[in-house]
């Protein structure tokens, strides 16, 4: 097996709160640089550039796993990825469903850019991304499951917008296997404030809303190949596959 | 002050979701929050608790903290598996349509906190 790096929380320029210079190729050889093998696209409540970056990604040795950060109903941030277009679009129909018809002020929040696999911008999104989604974490989890996909917490450790903080604790039966830490931390300080987390694999990502904050070579995967089916597999800690931190 | 369950429930109008048996529990005073960490980490024991929040943690935080009860304020529906949790953990839940802001005034009214 092999060890793959990973940044799996990488914000583009459709989430309101990113630098607008967040677009496929600027990301991707940021990626490169950094030493990246597997990066997860994970813009708020909508997958809009994913197209973008799977199709900049052919020029790249870089497994982009197509993803969506989403509050949900509590006000918690999940991460939740898919194998490809088809089961990342059918989930931004969930969600969009779900998503209060609240129109961004881009004054306020910042631009919303769809954009083309060259960067250009094709549109604005107009739907405000930053809301919560009317489906609590537990549904959010079990849909996601059942269209293919697989659910992270993002930055447990955090504040605000995290499980840990929202809902006190780590849902029972809620089928979460891994948890993410943000990346002004470290693995044994949060252990020593969650101890609970040690049953959880857990993955370091950067939640980049700019080019600088792209993480370097932090979180590895351990893989038999760069697949989808088996980053899942190591997520569970499946047939010897596995998360490996280092700092 | 204290007051029991029930007489918070005919007072105020509440509907009893879970927990018929527990109404003469004794409720020592009131708290109300929507982040459950901040809940666990500042309710007494013996508070009524006022949350708009309907995940089914609340039932664990409310056992966690031995609790008096749960009030899922502005007509919020509890899910249908925070109800057997509630149930399964002998916890009170009561709904109202009114306001935690409402809610929280009523409850201070009728003394709880003083």
């Amino acid at each position: 097996m092999k060890k793959y790096a990973a940044d799996l929380h990488i914000h583009t320029c459709l989430s309101p709160c990113s630098d607008n210079d967040m677009t496929p190729a600027n990301i991707l050889n940021m990626a490169k640089l950094a030493g990246l093998d597997m990066v997860g696209i994970t813009d708020h409540n909508s997958a809009e550039n994913i197209k973008a970056f799977l199709e900049a990604a052919h020029d790249y040795d870089i497994l982009v796993i197509p993803g969506m950060e989403v509050n949900t109903r509590e006000e918690v941030h999940v991460l939740c990825y898919f194998q490809d277009m088809d089961g990342i679009m059918e989930w931004q129909e969930v969600i969009y469903k779900h998503l209060p018809p609240i129109k961004n002020n881009k004054d306020i929040f910042g631009d919303q850019l769809v954009v083309d696999f060259m960067g250009g911008v094709i549109r604005e999104e107009e739907r405000f991304l930053l809301s919560a989604v009317d489906l609590s974490f537990d549904e959010i989890v079990k849909q996601v499951t059942n269209l293919g996909g697989i659910c992270i917490p993002s930055h447990i450790d955090r504040p605000h917008n995290s499980l840990i903080y929202n809902l006190g604790l780590i849902p029972e039966d809620a089928g979460i296997c891994a948890v993410e830490i943000s990346k002004n931390t470290l693995y044994e300080e949060v252990i020593k404030e969650i101890p609970v987390l040690k049953e959880f694999t857990v993955i370091q990502s950067s939640d980049a809303h700019s080019l600088g904050e792209i993480l370097d070579r932090r979180t590895y995967f351990l893989l038999e190949d760069l697949t989808f089916k088996e980053f899942t597999l190591a997520l569970k800690r499946i047939k010897g596959r596995k998360v490996i931190l280092e700092i | 002050m204290t007051l029991k369950l029930g007489q918070i429930v005919d007072n105020l109008g509440l509907k009893v979701v879970t927990g018929t048996d527990l109404l003469d529990r004794e409720v020592q005073g009131g708290y109300t929050s929507d982040l459950l960490s901040w809940v666990m980490a500042h309710a007494k024991e013996g508070c009524l608790w006022i949350t708009v929040q309907n995940h089914q943690n609340i039932v664990a935080v409310a056992s966690l903290l031995g609790l008096a009860g749960i009030i899922v304020a502005e007509g919020v529906e509890v899910e249908e598996k925070t109800r057997e949790k509630g149930e399964k953990e002998k916890v009170c839940i009561l709904t109202t349509e009114k306001s935690a802001y409402e809610i929280s005034g009523l409850l201070y009214q009728m003394g709880l906190g003083k």
